[in-house]
């Protein structure tokens, strides 16, 4: 009746393959290996371990917000003022750090995200107090946090030899083996899997996204649900812009410009559904990944830099008609 | 040569090697009215889409006049004479009536603009034809249900459509907007249309249809004249067995009164409601599709609360707000969109099932998802759901499974009232029977049921009291034995008694 068993007439190699490609991501993971070897014939020098750390490393801060936007795509919403929740609050810390050279490192990054929680939280209640669609709400924040930093730096901005070390060491650091940046995304990471497929809340999430009238009649409170997604929304671009201001070691009026559409195109080239209710951490990790490889292998392969954005573009768009070719063909396979 | 417009000879179709259809004959006759009957998940919808080519058949042949034809898709199909109607209605909602009948098609004037008059004209010149009465530039999403049907079948016509394929047509429309449809499926027979009808309301069937086809399993069980069959043969047809009790309600002694409700009024669907429910007893609410049944249910459950009124449960009033609320006051209700309102179909049906009661299944917020799947799987046993395993997504299961799911998934919160709307709304004989059976027993434990049902063989074979709302007021309260069909429809009809007039 259902696609649930792989065909019985099939040999065991191909049910094996069947089996791989039934995963929602499978998709993706086969256009990230046909683009490794891709790059890795025309140059050598992509497939290194230091090369993959540099990706990693580049990829962290924009897994980060992209799990945070997914929560909120999840729920049929959109959160486009991540970019300027991050340049903010980067910012801030910035300033707050170059004033308190002392302070500890673990107190400014939960200072960070408990500013990215407050402007969160000012999306939450345009949206579900105000009646605001999301995307405009969100829209109207993005610029208006953009303009607060303005505001707060008056224009100025945070050079590398104002911020103390030990706040550059806390994205580059590496006593653990990997960046700690790389580890925070990770643990970000599972995290979210962990409170997105095992709790309870998690669940309501899938539930308001997928149906909200139903959801509704089985007595989960909507816009207690939206208020909260928008709220975590916040906390990961706080974090994130502790690392960011941390890695690039600086803190400007446009940092992280234009990043609000890098996080949605994560998430949806890994799977996440812009009319809700479906997505999986694993793939925007994917789709995060993806971004970053066609990143580094347009610089390794030598694309002029004039043309690396067009050419960017159309691999992702490349990445997500293969997926779809693929999903096509397992789900006819599965129905002969 | 056969007279047969259309035939299909032993049609097979798999899904993933799992055979649906098993060597399937059909047969239609110009001009005659072929019902298609059979369970849920018989097999009927795979052989529609098998005519309309949605689906190729693995093996067996199709003739069209004749001749052998094959359909690789539905436009082809169509351009042969064939149209389907579904239950989803697929109007653009933002189009008018002569807009819609005419869409992809309209009549155009030089240089390719669109020819507004002649559009209206001829929409206009179509409807007369049929004896449909319809505003032509009414926006197609101000229509009813049954209005929107007309448009469809208009549609239908204008392609000079020649086979008309109907997917119970009938299941949400009122009884006079039955009668206008029985009408106008007539007169197109007169004209030499073939239809194919398919319902669960076997009275339908003796009343329009000249033959019957049943299906059971994807088998082929008969072809018979509708005149030469009964209605227990029809049901024996189908399940394959003897349903001897449709309406299996045991005599249970009402206990105290568990559910007060005093001149409840809402947003303009209703007014002065008044009534009392008790343990242990099924009220049935009969009346009109529209009638404000659904918006009472709303308000008591807290979806769209009352404006005024007062709601008591066991004596001590309380507001009623929002169901999170309803649910911990021991309500439960069953609404009567699956799709819409019941379900999250892209979840599995473990998680339908726990959804109304993911606290209990969890501690400091985690799930504990060894509780939940023992919960889950017992009640979905209990209800006898039908599935591969508890991890089937929603959207897989046929009508009845869904409707069952969703039982189990308000029957798992332990209700002490159960509000039920249209609880075998476009399911099968046989599921019917076990939800009868069911809220039979939940009364007989003790459990007060409030149904609302259009269908008055239901109404009248399940309700210890039956209430009739009439345009969003009470008009009818009969007690089991003095209700009777005239009297509810007498009452479900009739203008609203002089005095309560708003």
């Amino acid at each position: 009746m259902t696609a649930q068993n792989p065909p019985a007439d099939r040999s065991g190699f191909s049910t094996l393959l069947w089996n791989i490609a039934r995963f929602r991501e499978a998709g993706i993971s086969i256009f990230i290996l046909i683009l490794i070897v891709a790059v890795t014939m025309r140059n050598p020098a992509f497939l290194t371990a230091e090369n993959f750390k540099d990706i990693l490393l580049n990829i962290s801060i924009l897994a980060i917000v992209a799990l945070g936007q997914t929560m909120v795509i999840l729920t049929r919403g959109i959160d486009l003022s991540v970019s300027s929740m991050v340049g903010l609050v980067a910012m801030m810390v910035s300033f707050l750090v170059k004033e308190n050279p002392d302070l500890s490192i673990p107190l400014v990054v939960l200072l960070g995200m408990l500013l990215g929680a407050v402007l969160g939280m000012f999306n939450s209640l345009i949206i579900t107090i105000g009646k605001v669609p999301p995307i405009i709400a969100t829209l109207g924040t993005l610029s208006i946090y953009r303009g607060l930093v303005f505001y707060y730096s008056q224009g100025t901005w945070i050079n590398s030899f104002e911020l103390p070390r030990s706040f550059k060491e806390l994205s580059k650091g590496t006593p653990l083996g990997l960046p700690n940046m790389v580890i925070i995304a990770i643990l970000v990471a599972v995290i979210v899997f962990y409170f997105l497929n095992y709790s309870r809340t998690g669940r309501e999430i899938y539930a308001v996204g997928s149906n909200p009238a139903a959801a509704q009649f089985a007595g989960i409170r909507k816009d207690r649900i939206v208020f909260l997604v928008y709220l975590l929304s916040g906390i990961a671009s706080g974090l994130a812009a502790v690392l960011w201001a941390s890695r690039f070691e600086s803190a400007q009026t446009n940092t992280a410009l234009g990043f609000e559409l890098q996080t949605v195109a994560a998430a949806v080239v890994g799977g996440v559904s812009i009319s809700g209710g479906v997505g999986t951490v694993p793939g925007v990790l994917l789709g995060a990944l993806l971004l970053g490889i066609i990143q580094n292998a347009l610089t390794i392969v030598r694309i002029s830099p004039f043309w690396q954005l067009a050419a960017q573009g159309l691999l992702i768009l490349i990445a997500v008609i293969t997926d779809k070719w693929i999903l096509a063909r397992v789900e006819r396979t599965g129905k002969r | 040569m056969s007279d047969y417009i259309f035939e299909l000879k032993n049609i097979t179709k798999r899904f993933s090697g799992v055979e649906v259809l098993h060597q399937v004959p059909f047969s239609l006759l110009p001009g005659e009215v072929h019902a298609l009957l059979g369970e849920n998940g018989a097999g009927k919808s795979t052989l529609v889409k098998v005519m309309t080519g949605v689906h190729q058949p693995d093996g067996g042949e199709i003739f069209l006049n004749g001749v052998p034809t094959e359909f690789s898709d539905t436009r082809q199909s169509r351009q042969a004479g064939i149209a389907a109607i579904y239950q989803e209605l697929s109007l653009f909602p933002d189009l008018d009536v002569a807009e819609n009948i005419f869409v992809g098609r309209q009549p155009t004037a030089v240089g390719g603009r669109i020819d507004w008059r002649k559009l209206y004209a001829e929409a206009d010149k179509l409807l007369a034809s049929l004896g449909v009465h319809l505003e032509l530039k009414q926006k197609a999403r101000n229509l009813s249900i049954a209005q929107q049907q007309m448009v469809e079948i208009a549609r239908a016509v204008s392609i000079n459509a020649r086979i008309l394929i109907m997917d119970e047509p009938t299941s949400t429309l009122t009884l006079n907007e039955v009668a206008d449809l029985f009408r106008l499926v007539r007169r197109l027979r007169q004209e030499g249309t073939a239809i194919i009808f398919i319902s669960h309301r076997l009275e339908e069937l003796f009343e329009l249809a000249d033959r019957v086809t049943v299906l059971r399993d994807g088998v082929f069980v008969d072809t018979r004249q509708i005149k030469d069959v009964s209605r227990d043969d029809l049901i024996r047809m189908m399940v394959g067995r003897k349903i001897t009790n449709m309406f299996p309600k045991q005599d249970v002694q009402a206990g105290k009164v568990i559910l007060k409700v005093d001149r409840l009024s809402g947003d303009g669907t209703f007014r002065d409601i008044s009534f009392e429910l008790h343990e242990g007893e099924i009220l049935g609410m009969a009346g009109l599709v529209g009638a404000g049944r659904t918006n009472v249910a709303s308000a008591i459950f807290g979806v769209q609360p009352a404006t005024s009124g007062v709601i008591q449960l066991d004596g001590r009033q309380v507001q009623i707000t929002s169901p999170q609320q309803a649910i911990a006051l021991g309500l439960a209700y069953v609404p009567e969109d699956r799709q819409l309102h019941g379900l999250i179909p892209p979840m599995n049906i473990t998680a339908n099932i726990s959804l109304p009661m993911l606290g209990e299944y969890s501690r400091h917020g985690w799930l504990r998802e060894k509780e939940e799947r023992s919960a889950a799987y017992k009640e979905a046993r209990q209800m006898e759901v039908r599935a591969n395993n508890i991890w089937q997504k929603a959207r897989e299961l046929s009508g009845g499974n869904q409707q069952k799911v969703v039982l189990a998934k308000w029957l798992a919160t332990n209700p002490r009232i159960l509000i039920l709307d249209e609880p075998t709304r476009g399911i099968d004989v046989g599921t019917k029977a076990a939800v009868h059976a069911l809220m039979s027993n939940l009364a007989s434990e003790g459990m007060a049921i409030l149904m609302i049902s259009s269908e008055l063989p239901e109404v009248l074979g399940m309700s210890d009291r039956i209430l009739v709302m009439r345009e969003g007021y009470l008009t009818g309260h009969f007690t089991r034995a003095e209700a009777t069909q005239e009297k509810i429809i007498s009452a479900a009809t009739q203008s609203v008694t002089a005095g309560s007039e708003p």
